[in-house]
This record gives C-alpha cells, sequence and structure tokens, in this order.
C-alpha cells in the first residue's frame, strides 16, 4: 500500500503525463485541418492557369494574394481593415454589456422578466436589417448608426443566453448559498453569475459571429471605408480579385476573433467536466 | 438543543410531507429519522435546516424560536453540490466569511476529512466519496451546532459508506456535534445513532422511537443490532400488512 503523499504525488504525475499527452495529440494532429483547404486553393490555381476558369470571373489566388500585398504596401489596406474591426468591437463590447445588464436582471427578477421579455422578443423577430433605413434617418450615415446596428445584433444571442443561464442554475447549488445566509448580493456573485458563465460564453460567441455580419450589412448600405465598402468597391471597378481579398480578409479576422474568444472559453470553464476535453 | 412541536408540512393537499412530528433532540445527540420513501422525512429535514419557512407548527433552537436558515446548523446533502467552478479549498471554504483564519480552519478540516494534498483539485476530479467529503468539511467550517444530514451516504458504494460513518463519528466525538440523520438504511441508522424516529404514512406520522443504548465504537455485526434491525424490519412490514 503507498501512503496518502505519496499517492498525491502519483495521482498529481499520472495528471501531468495525460496533460502532455494530451498537448502533443492536438498538435501533431491540428495539420489535418489544412488538408482540405489546401487542396481546393491548388485545385483552384490549376483550373485558373489552365483558363478553365475566367479571370474576370474568378481570378487566380495568386492574382488575390497580389493584390492584398497591393493594397497592403500603398496603405489602403490596414486603414480599411482597421475601421472595420473597430466598428464590430465597440458595437460587440457596447451589444453585451446591455445584454448582460438587461439579461441578468431579467433573468433573476420576475416581475421584469413579465414585463420586459415579451417585447424584446417581438424586436428579436424583426429582420434586423429592417433598422438599416431606420439608422441612418435618425443618426445619418456616420459611424453611430454603424456601431448601432451591430449592437442590435449582438445583443440578442447574448441577451437570450444570459436570461437562460441564469434562469437555469441548478437550485440544489442556489440552496447550498441559501444554508450560509447568502445575501441576494452574494448569491449572484458566487452562486449565479458562476454558474451561467458557460451559456454567457456561448453567448458573445454566436454574438461576436452576428456582429461581423451586421458590419458588412452596415458597411454596404452606405460607407466610405471598411472591408465591406471594398467589397462594393470591387464590384462597381469590375475586380472580383478585390472583392475576394476583403472576402478572405472577412474569413481571416472572424476566425481570429472566434479563436480568441474560444480561448478564453477555455480557461475560464477548464473546471467543466467536458467530453471534449477527454477526447 | 432542538425542540420541534407539532409541525405539520404537507404538499398537494395533504397528500404527502409529514404531519405533527415532534420531538426534541439534545446536545451531542444524534438522531436518525428512517423511514420509507415519499414519508416526508426529507421534507422534515429541509423544514429543520431553515430552507422550507412554510411550516405550521412550533420549533425551538438553542432555546430560541426558529424558522428560517440560521449559521448554527450545517448542512449535508444526499449530492455533495460542490460548485464544479471552485477547488477543494474554495468550496470548503465557501460558506465562510472573510476572515483571517480562513487558511487554518480549511486545512484543518481537510486534515479531518483526509484530504490533504488536494487543495487545488476541481470536483470533476473527484471520485464521490472524495466529494462527500469536501462537503461534510464545507458544512462543518461555519462551526455549526446543529448537523443536518440528508441520506448523505446514499449514492456512496457500501466500503466508502463505512468509511465515512466512521469518519462522522470521529467528528461527532471531537465536536460533539448535535446531528439529525435522515436515512433508509437501517444498519446505518443503529450504527450511527442514539435514538431513531420511524416515520410512517402518507402524510408521514411519528410512528415509533427507538433508542440503541449500545456504547460506541460498535460493532456492526453484533446480536444486539441485528435483534434491532430485525423489530424495525417488523415494525415497518407490519404497518404495510394492516393497510
Amino acid at each position: 500500500m503507498l501512503s496518502k503523499t505519496e499517492r498525491v504525488q502519483v495521482a498529481r504525475e499520472l495528471k501531468k503525463t495525460k496533460t502532455v499527452e494530451k498537448q502533443k495529440s492536438s498538435r501533431s494532429s491540428s495539420w489535418i485541418g489544412w488538408i482540405l483547404p489546401v487542396v481546393l486553393i491548388a485545385i483552384w490555381q490549376g483550373s485558373s492557369s489552365l483558363g478553365i476558369l475566367p479571370e474576370y470571373q474568378l481570378p487566380a489566388p495568386t492574382t488575390v494574394v497580389e493584390k492584398t500585398v497591393e493594397m497592403a504596401q500603398d496603405g489602403t489596406l490596414w486603414g480599411h481593415t482597421w475601421i472595420t474591426m473597430y466598428r464590430v468591437i465597440l458595437g460587440f463590447v457596447l451589444g453585451v454589456i446591455g445584454a448582460v445588464v438587461i439579461g441578468s436582471i431579467v433573468g433573476t427578477v420576475k416581475i421584469v422578466e413579465q414585463a420586459v421579455d415579451p417585447l424584446i422578443q417581438a424586436f428579436r423577430s424583426i429582420p434586423s436589417l429592417a433598422w438599416v433605413p431606420l439608422f441612418i434617418l435618425w443618426m445619418g450615415i456616420g459611424e453611430p448608426s454603424k456601431v448601432t446596428l451591430i449592437a442590435v445584433g449582438v445583443f440578442f444571442p447574448v441577451y437570450l443566453n444570459i436570461v437562460s443561464g441564469v434562469q437555469g442554475v441548478d437550485r440544489k447549488l442556489i440552496e447550498v448559498g441559501k444554508m450560509y445566509g447568502f445575501s441576494k448580493f452574494q448569491m449572484t456573485k458566487n452562486v449565479v453569475l458562476p454558474a451561467a458563465l458557460p451559456m454567457f460564453l456561448v453567448g458573445i460567441r454566436s454574438g461576436l459571429g452576428l456582429g461581423w455580419m451586421f458590419v458588412v450589412a452596415a458597411e454596404l448600405m452606405g460607407a466610405s471605408e471598411g472591408l465591406g465598402y471594398l467589397l462594393v468597391f470591387g464590384q462597381n471597378t469590375y475586380s472580383p480579385e478585390t472583392v475576394i481579398a476583403s472576402i478572405v480578409l472577412f474569413a481571416l479576422l472572424g476566425k481570429i476573433t472566434d479563436s480568441l474568444l474560444k480561448m478564453l472559453e477555455y480557461r475560464a470553464l477548464h473546471w467543466q467536466d467536458r467530453y471534449e476535453y477527454q477526447r | 438543543m432542538l425542540t420541534i412541536n407539532n409541525v405539520s408540512r404537507t404538499f398537494s393537499d395533504g397528500a404527502a410531507g409529514f404531519m405533527n412530528v415532534r420531538f426534541s433532540a439534545g446536545t451531542g445527540e444524534i438522531i436518525g429519522i428512517l423511514g420509507t420513501s415519499g414519508c416526508g422525512k426529507s421534507t422534515l429535514l429541509r423544514v429543520l435546516s431553515g430552507l422550507d419557512p412554510a411550516f405550521e407548527g412550533e420549533m425551538t433552537l438553542l432555546g430560541k424560536p426558529h424558522r428560517t436558515v440560521s449559521p448554527e446548523i450545517g448542512m449535508i446533502f444526499q449530492e455533495p453540490r460542490l460548485m464544479p467552478w471552485l477547488t477543494v479549498f474554495d468550496n470548503v471554504a465557501f460558506g465562510l466569511k472573510a476572515t483571517p483564519d480562513v487558511k487554518e480552519r480549511v486545512q484543518q478540516l481537510l486534515r479531518i476529512v483526509q484530504l490533504e494534498g488536494f487543495e487545488g483539485h476541481y470536483p470533476k476530479d473527484l471520485s464521490g466519496g472524495m466529494a462527500q467529503r469536501v462537503a461534510i468539511a464545507r458544512a462543518l467550517i461555519t462551526k455549526p451546532n446543529l448537523l443536518l444530514l440528508d441520506e448523505p451516504f446514499s449514492a456512496l458504494d457500501a466500503f466508502t459508506k463505512m468509511q465515512l460513518q466512521d469518519l462522522l463519528l470521529d467528528i461527532w466525538q471531537e465536536r460533539e456535534t448535535t446531528m439529525v440523520l435522515v436515512t433508509h438504511d437501517i444498519d446505518e441508522a443503529l450504527y450511527l445513532c442514539d435514538r431513531i424516529l420511524i416515520l410512517q404514512g402518507q402524510p408521514g406520522t411519528l410512528y415509533e422511537e427507538i433508542r440503541v443504548n449500545q456504547k460506541r465504537p460498535r460493532v456492526r455485526s453484533s446480536e444486539e443490532l441485528a435483534k434491532q434491525k430485525a423489530y424495525i424490519l417488523a415494525t415497518l412490514r407490519l404497518q404495510k400488512e394492516s393497510k
């Protein structure tokens, strides 16, 4: 029989080796995700060079890269990327703040839920693009109308997830807090919010996705800068490589910001006993 | 230290819950509440804990009227109910207001429940028995005078169960905490308790009170306990036949 301290040590070491193995396997298998895109790009490049795809409709990947490098060198690319990022981040932050405040109150106070939630649900069923003309009428064609549109898009998924996260907190855990005479504030801080955190993180990830969708809508409607503007500009100047370059940039930025949130989620939720963490 | 007088709490028009229960517990006494499922024993414990203040009748705790939750009471539930996002250390310290000696108190309790070295683990890494030990430590950290246990070991395997029963007796010996233990395990009640109250019927009423006089440490297989077990079994079955 091992003594207790020995057993603890053994358990710890076992755990260490397990995580090391896990990291190794995830690192060595991450290249699998690259096969399909690389093959598709190769086919695309091949058929463009062979002239199967007409250059004026779908330019070769190399043309798109050339265009991107050209825009990067003359500096226009950074301005467009930066303004789009700025709009998404600002709208995202505002939408999340609004959803957290309203959602946590609606989730905890029954009477507020009954008074406010039906209206919010009604607003949710308005296709958010329908707001565009109204926002432009109210706030003009500048930044406020765009940021507001993005914030509206981000608000709903975050709000829905917060409300159901708060309402879905296990009664059994609440009772533990009650046994120690927790006040409403202590209960929210120590039990409700941590328990609702997984739902909240799901909400902000889908909120961010909508934020990227809405920034395109906002910039298509009328902008003189931004990746969305670049799309329209490419269309009007018969430059499909500009359009594809902006689409690729949207994909990259969306992926990067989502990965950041996913990392945050992993760090914040490492205590969960998830299937995903064991595979 | 705990007196309850004619306390009733019923649900669904008197078909569930319990009625007119009265008993008292002296300081340091271990009281078992035994009954088949549906006789309201868990409801009784919730009323005692203060989590369910909608009862009729009177309760006093340490000479004062008692209705809602109190720092004098520690509760151990059927499930560990640990906060999954907190480490073992933080789970044990969960109910403690910020005091300077948090660290020593948690360490001392982890020593008592034999979980030293597991401070940094999360509940997902614990076995059922370990998790329930953490729950015991968490209930003890506020130094309650009365410990309520709601079928605390019913989800554990037989060996872990016996270990934790002995652990509970060690704690009782050291702290002289009064305990009220709800269980459906006759052996457990006989091994741990000074008195066993049998609850019967729907809604449950107090049917019989059995005193276990054997000195501790008790021998699980002793003849005397076996006799009392036979008696309790007969009592429970008799009630069935007369129905």
